[in-house]
Parts: structure tokens; C-alpha cells; sequence
């Protein structure tokens, strides 16, 4: 119980060093707002007149003070691009970055412990070797190249797939709610889940790719150690066949450190929706994040980088109760 | 010969790691049903590798080059992977020696117990339950319905090896591999553990190749003696003939060297030097014998 509320206070005090590290770090940054806002011949009094209008006047601490308190009373204040509510907006687009980053994040743990132990199966084969090679090179290339191979070979040279967006036009428009993969597939409205799914398959190969392989690679690291232990041996005494003494002997011993390197993975994971959303044109948070960024759109590159902040924090938390639940030394401790 | 139930015949091997050293040099014994066989050495005189070499899970860089091992009138060596797995898995059973890592640590003992039933006796999860709590009940483990819920870290040393003989004796193995069963442990519970194997092995009438360093463990617990040095048998014979009436001065040496409850005063002395080079000598003698 005094874990989990030092875990909660933990919580409150990184959020709080988010805030201040990307508050501080948005105004030393060069870049004026209120020069990306108005014409080239703008008078001193309306450029000030505009920066009393979004509270840029004052000092940095109390531009943070104001801030913080507004935003302590759930206030993330206005978009100074889109003159909407900066929470709005995050909250429009964030699902469609959670429906892209949970999808990869599957993709590439199924991928990965796939890999894994087909490559422990295949121990000192050509299988082994092949499985080495293919994460390696899933490993050497970065998610964006992914992503423009990907376009290259289903998009133009092979065009299967949707190059851009996160459902047809036509399509869209009908949804209730923000998750649009969610909601076709529990509402039954195959046509368009099929046509949602058919728009994540390439940013989500792009996201998952590198991470699978990072995930195959330790995983088969660990069930490696796992099936020189005495009972594997023991267990291979007794006559278990290869896939099982893997799947069940070994296997749940190895998961632990694996998920543990998984969950900081999928942080990174998350930070490349950023550069991948963009490359697909796809409406997520990340890619809003390049606009605000490029508009010098305070309040909403604040929101954006928090929530982000708050997506890292709850992750790993989340990681953390998996482990424990997996492993019963740490249940019963 | 053919009354045996396990028995190794002119068994040598190499390592290729070590540019094709000999480990093992013509070893040959035997196992009778219910007997209990102790194989002496010290640490790399090749015990080990003859029990790994049963079970058919050498190291890679080990190599038999001749000889034959035969469970039941089967050749081991020769046979195909999938007949030796099944025959091992239903008839051989191992002890193992660290009982902390020998359970697998993210398994209910109940599951680690019932395995081998339902897969090698066709038991229903039910069958395979009763079986189990029996067994735990034979090797004299307390509550035993509630051990069957527990993970290996929440048992003993001590309780955890009495679970691995009772998995050891769970499918009737007609040979049981005990691998140093008690070096891991404590001494007051070696003692009981022993007695426990000596119980188990009797009632079940259950032949054992019993591997130790411990001529303490093998006046207890053995009925025949193997005494290896460097992949050699220096002597075998009757347990007390060997104790009482040793006739190689390797023998004498580790007799004598043996702690004695009666006196305590001597013992414990190393190996003469004198005797080390003798069975050193032996050993050149028999590699020049196979090149010559």
C-alpha cells in the first residue's frame, strides 16, 4: 500500500518537472508566438496589445504561476493557431495516436515472441541465423526509413494499402466516438474497420518493426539463459518435447525482463508516432504536436508534451504491475 | 549381464575442446534392478559425464568415441531421438543436485508434479492430483494439499528435494540418476534426505546410479561402488569390500582420508602425492596402450 502511494506521489512529482522542463525550454527556445501571428508591419501597440492577449507580457514565473494554476483547474489554456481549447483538441486527437501506438505495440510483442522462439527452436540451425539476420536489419533501420520504404513498396511500387489519412472520407463521419478502430469493430460496422485497419497497416509496420526486433532479441536472450537451467534439464529428463520445454518451462521465466525493456521501449514507440503520423498524413496528436511546434503554439505544444508526459508515467506503471503479476516471488512480497 | 538393468560397457569419450583429451577411458558397470551403484570421484573425474551420458545430454564439445549403454536391453547410444526421449522420460528418472534451481520457479508444484503423469501414464488432471498428494505424502512432506499451491521459493531447501523425489519416483522410472542429491544441502537434513532416497528406492524397487564425492554418503546409501579417477576406474566392488578391504592405493588414500566418527583424530588428510602420480601413470599407461 506504501508503494503504491509513493508511486502516485513519484507520479505528481515527474508531471511536475514535465511541466517546468517544457515551460522553461518553450521560451528560451527562439521563435515568437506573436511574430508567427501577425503581418511583418505590425505596430508595437498591437504586437503588445496580442501579447497581453495570451499573457505572454509577463515574467517567466509568473506566466508559469498562471499556468499551472489554470491548469491544476484543468485549463490547458487556448491554442493560440486554432483559438480553440487546447484540451479539446489534444482529446480529438489523442485517440487516434492510442489506437496507432497499441496497435504497433501488439504487432510488435506477437512479431517479437514470435521471432524469439522460432529463433530458440531453431537453436544452432540456419533458422537461428536467419531469425539473427532478420531482427538485426528490423533493428538497423529507424522507424521513419521504415515508413518511406513501406510507401515505396505499398504504396507505389505494390499499392495495397492507403498512403495517407486514417479512413476514407467517405467513410468517415459517422463515428460516435473519437476511436474509430474501437467502435467499428464493436458496433459490427465491418466495412469501415476494415478500411481503418487498412489505413494503420503501414504506419503501424513502421512503428512496429524496430520495436519487435528489440523485443525478439531480448526475449531470446533471456530464453536462452532460461533453457540451460536445471528444470529445463529436468523437465527434458522427463521427456517434454523442444516447444514445450520453450513455451512452458522457459518462457515465463524470460517474460519478465523482456516486458520490463518493452515498456521503455514503447515510450520510444510513442515518441515516433511523431515523425511516422507526419510521413502518413495521419490525424494524430503527434502530427498536431509538428504544427503547434511549427506555429510556436505555446499552450497547446505545452499540452501536448504533457500529455505525452502523463502516457510515459502511466506506461511504465503499467508495465510494472505486469511484471509483478507475472512473477509470483513479487506477488507474494 | 542380461539381468541388468542398466549397464555401461567400455565407455570412452573425448573433449574436443580441449584438442581431444580423453574424459572418459573404458568404463564399464553395471546396475542390477534395486541395486543402488555409487559412481566416486572427484570434481572432473568424469562421474558426471557418464550420468550426462545416459540421459543422452552431453556437452556439445563431448564426444563418445566407443562403447555401448544399455537400459533394459536397449543400446542408447544408437537409437533415435525420439525413441530415446520416450524411453528416458518414461523409465529414467534424475535427482537432481541444487534442489533451488532445479524447480522451475514460475510453476505451482502441483503442476511441476502431475506433468510427467499426464504425459507418460495418459492420467486425467484429477488421476494425476491423487497420484501427486500421495507422493507427497510417501516422501514425508506436512500438509501436503497446501504444498501443491505453493511456488518453489516458498519451500526449504529440504522440502524442495523431497518434491524432486517425489516428481523422481512419480512415473515407477526402473533407474533413478541421483546427482550429488545432497551436496547442497544442509548436514542434518543430507541425513534424512539420504534415508529418504535409500526408503523410496527399496519400496519401489527401483535400481539407482547414485553420483558422489562422499565416501560418508556411499558407505549409507550404496550396495556397489564405481571409483573413477580422470575418466578411469581405479577400483569396483561390494560397497563394504571397497571400504574395508580397499586394494588400490587411490582407494586406501580416500578411505583413509575420510572423517571417522570412532577417531577423529586422523582423516582429512589429502591424497598422497605419491599416490597421484601412480594413477596419473596408470592413465598415461592406458592412453599409450590406445595409440600404440
Amino acid at each position: 500500500m506504501t508503494t503504491a502511494l509513493n508511486r502516485v506521489a513519484m507520479m505528481v512529482v515527474t508531471l511536475f518537472g514535465v511541466t517546468v522542463v517544457v515551460f522553461v525550454l518553450l521560451r528560451v527556445a527562439p521563435g515568437d508566438p506573436v511574430a508567427m501571428m501577425i503581418g511583418p508591419g505590425a505596430s508595437a501597440a498591437d504586437i503588445l496589445a496580442l501579447r497581453v492577449r495570451y499573457g505572454l507580457d509577463g515574467s517567466l514565473l509568473t506566466q508559469f504561476i498562471i499556468w499551472l494554476k489554470a491548469l491544476l483547474g484543468g485549463d490547458f489554456g487556448t491554442s493560440i493557431s486554432f483559438h480553440r481549447n487546447a484540451l479539446a483538441l489534444i482529446a480529438e486527437r489523442l485517440p487516434a495516436t492510442l489506437e496507432l501506438a497499441v496497435v504497433a505495440l501488439g504487432v510488435a510483442l506477437l512479431l517479437g515472441f514470435t521471432l524469439a522462439v522460432a529463433g530458440t527452436l531453431a537453436q544452432r540451425r540456419i533458422g537461428e541465423v536467419a531469425v539473427d539476420s532478420l531482427t538485426g536489419l528490423m533493428l538497423a533501420v529507424p522507424d521513419f526509413v521504415w515508413a518511406l520504404a513501406l510507401v515505396l513498396l505499398f504504396g507505389v511500387a505494390l499499392p495495397l494499402f492507403p498512403l495517407s489519412g486514417r479512413i476514407d472520407p467517405s467513410l468517415g463521419g459517422t463515428f460516435r466516438t473519437p476511436f474509430y478502430l474501437l467502435e467499428s469493430l464493436v458496433t459490427g460496422q465491418a466495412a469501415a474497420a476494415r478500411d481503418v485497419a487498412a489505413h494503420l497497416v503501414m504506419p503501424v509496420l513502421a512503428l512496429a518493426l524496430p520495436l519487435s526486433a528489440i523485443v525478439a532479441r531480448v526475449l531470446k536472450g533471456a530464453l536462452a539463459e532460461a533453457m540451460v537451467q536445471d528444470y529445463v534439464l529436468l523437465a527434458r529428463v522427463k521427456g517434454m518435447s523442444e516447444w514445450r520445454l520453450v513455451t512452458r518451462e522457459a518462457l515465463r521465466n524470460a517474460v519478465g525482463p523482456t516486458l520490463a525493456l518493452t515498456g521503455v521501449q514503447f515510450t520510444f514507440l510513442l515518441g515516433g508516432t511523431v515523425i511516422v503520423e507526419r510521413i502518413f498524413a495521419y490525424p494524430g496528436l503527434g502530427n498536431m504536436a509538428i504544427e503547434a511546434v511549427i506555429n510556436r503554439d505555446l499552450p497547446l505544444v505545452q499540452g501536448i508534451v504533457l500529455v505525452f508526459g502523463a502516457l510515459f508515467i502511466v506506461t511504465n506503471l503499467l508495465v510494472d504491475l505486469a511484471i509483478a503479476a507475472l512473477n509470483p516471488r513479487l506477488r507474494h512480497g | 549381464m542380461s539381468a541388468a538393468l542398466l549397464s555401461i560397457e567400455h565407455l570412452s569419450a573425448i573433449s574436443e575442446r580441449e584438442g581431444g583429451a580423453s574424459i572418459l577411458r573404458d568404463v564399464s558397470l553395471s546396475v542390477a534392478p534395486g541395486e543402488v551403484h555409487g559412481l566416486v570421484g572427484e570434481s572432473g573425474a568424469g562421474k558426471s559425464t557418464v550420468a550426462r551420458a545416459i540421459l543422452g545430454m552431453l556437452p556439445r564439445a563431448v564426444r563418445v568415441t566407443s562403447g555401448a549403454i544399455i537400459l533394459s536391453g536397449t543400446e542408447l547410444l544408437t537409437l533415435e531421438p525420439k525413441r530415446r526421449r520416450s524411453l528416458l522420460g518414461a523409465h529414467v528418472a534424475l535427482i537432481p543436485q541444487d534442489p533451488l534451481s532445479a524447480l522451475n520457479p514460475s510453476r505451482r508444484i502441483e503442476a511441476q508434479l502431475t506433468d510427467g503423469l499426464r504425459m507418460w501414464k495418459g492420467c486425467s488432471a484429477a488421476e494425476a492430483r491423487r497420484r501427486a498428494l500421495a507422493l507427497l505424502d510417501e516422501v514425508q512432506m506436512r500438509e501436503p494439499e497446501r504444498v501443491m499451491r505453493l511456488y518453489p521459493h516458498e519451500l526449504s531447501g529440504g522440502m524442495r528435494q523431497r518434491v524432486l523425489i517425489a516428481a523422481a519416483f512419480a512415473l515407477e522410472p526402473r533407474l533413478v540418476i541421483a546427482d550429488e542429491p545432497t551436496t547442497a544441502l544442509d548436514v542434518t537434513v543430507q541425513k534424512q534426505i539420504l534415508r529418504l532416497i535409500r526408503d523410496m528406492q527399496l519400496r519401489h524397487d527401483t535400481g539407482a546410479l547414485f553420483v558422489t564425492h562422499d565416501l560418508g554418503v556411499v558407505a549409507q546409501i550404496c550396495d556397489r561402488v564405481t571409483l573413477l579417477f580422470g575418466g578411469r576406474i581405479m577400483e569396483q566392488g561390494p560397497t563394504a569390500d571397497l571400504l574395508l578391504r580397499p586394494q588400490h592405493p587411490y582407494t586406501r588414500a580416500l578411505v583413509a582420508a575420510s572423517p571417522r566418527y570412532d577417531r577423529p583424530e586422523d582423516g582429512l588428510a589429502p591424497v598422497p602425492e605419491a599416490v597421484m602420480a601412480r594413477c596419473r601413470q596408470e592413465i598415461a599407461a592406458f592412453d599409450r596402450g590406445l595409440h600404440g
